[in-house]
């Protein structure tokens, strides 16, 4: 991730970067990934703090590793950081970013979780926790299609599509630890299996 | 109505460790591991709660698996479980990505290393249909009926799957009318 891309960030650079993760936060209703092209117009394109490269390599390491999605923020933090000169700078942008973008939402959903629970017997509180149920549902079904369909083609890419649907049964069907069924996948892929020339 | 779960998280260190074992597994997405941890493993919550609570944590501003963390976490020991919580979902994670970013810029480039992600990704993707699939048993309770359940969902994964309808509107569009309709059902229930 290390690249020659030098910058110069003064304090109220840092200041401008996390108001702008704050700022994130709070419009991320339906999660910040919707917010990716806005925040690659501001990193790459207005400021110049990250390179095109660097802002998409955030993305696809932290879909790449265990944990919480959102730890892209704190990788792209953390690229800016590099830019700016050393790996405490990176420490410290990561946590800023990450910060920036958490603080707000948290606190709203904290907020509300308090008043949902102790109003958990109002119709209306269960109206929508019960309503909102086939909607939610749908959309998580609908990421898990669009991860498995997106770049991809029937003819190039069908093993994978056959993984995915192979997979989708047995974690459905079995209680074949998930971490198991990663591996195969991965040691699938790794191996070329899955690429059809 | 909804079952009540029976069982709940005994401390503090219970919440972190339970936060962090599914978060450290939970390759493209945590939400397939918190309903295996949380419903099928340590059963704080029924499936019906864990779709209750799901839905408001998707419709709040913020990640949403995180946020069910926090609620999860705010349920039993109010902010220090939310913290607890939050903390277990980012501490080992956070070390992890540091070192694969290490691993990435080295063998980022490498065919074996880029066909290892697609599988593992093709995966990933599986764990959030699957879980979807198994959440739709908790619809059997709910007051809209199958049909009306089934027609919702489908409408709302077709339009988004196939036809690239926007989430939020979506969301709060064919939400908001299950909402409505739901309320007036329990309303004549009563």
């Amino acid at each position: 991730m290390s690249t020659s891309y030098p910058i110069v960030m003064q304090f109220i650079d840092w200041f401008d970067l996390f108001r702008q993760f704050l700022y994130y936060s709070i419009v991320s209703i339906s999660g910040p990934l919707v917010l990716l092209p806005e925040m690659r117009n501001f990193l790459v394109n207005e400021h110049h703090w990250l390179t095109d490269a660097q802002f998409s390599a955030s993305i696809v390491l932290a879909q790449a590793a265990p944990g919480p999605n959102i730890l892209f923020v704190a990788l792209m933090g953390w690229n800016v950081g590099l830019n700016a000169g050393s790996v405490f700078a990176a420490l410290g942008a990561g946590v800023l970013c990450l910060v920036g973008i958490l603080l707000p939402s948290s606190t709203i959903v904290f907020v509300t979780a308090g008043w949902v629970q102790r109003n958990s017997q109002l119709i209306a509180v269960r109206a929508f926790k019960l309503g909102m149920g086939p909607v939610v549902i749908a959309l998580l079904i609908a990421s898990g299609w669009t991860l498995a369909t997106a770049n991809t083609s029937a003819a190039h890419d069908w093993p994978l599509w056959v993984v995915t649907a192979a997979t989708t049964l047995i974690v459905w069907r079995t209680k074949i630890p998930m971490l198991w069924l990663l591996a195969v996948g991965g040691i699938l892929g790794a191996s070329g299996i899955l690429s059809v020339a | 109505m909804t079952t009540q779960s029976k069982s709940q998280p005994e401390s503090l260190s219970d919440l972190f460790f339970s936060f962090s074992r599914l978060a450290t597994q939970g390759f493209g997405g945590v939400l397939a591991y918190m309903e295996r941890e949380l419903v099928e493993r340590k059963g704080w919550l029924t499936r019906e709660e864990f779709l209750g609570e799901w839905a408001v944590a998707r419709t709040m501003p913020g990640p949403a698996a995180l946020n069910l963390s926090i609620m999860v976490g705010a349920r039993y020991f109010g902010i220090r479980g939310a913290l607890a919580a939050m903390g277990g979902m980012f501490m080992f994670p956070s070390i992890l990505i540091i070192l694969l970013g290490i691993g990435y810029a080295k063998f980022g480039e490498n065919p074996h290393v880029i066909g290892a992600l697609h599988g593992m990704g093709a995966v990933a993707a599986a764990l959030f249909i699957a879980t979807g699939l198994k959440l739709l048993t908790a619809l059997k309770s709910n007051p809209m009926g199958l049909v009306l359940c089934g027609v919702i969902s489908i409408v709302t994964f077709v339009g988004i799957a196939l036809f690239h309808w926007s989430v939020i509107d979506t969301m709060f569009t064919l939400g908001g009318i299950g909402c409505v309709i739901t309320y007036f059902k329990l309303k004549a229930r009563q």
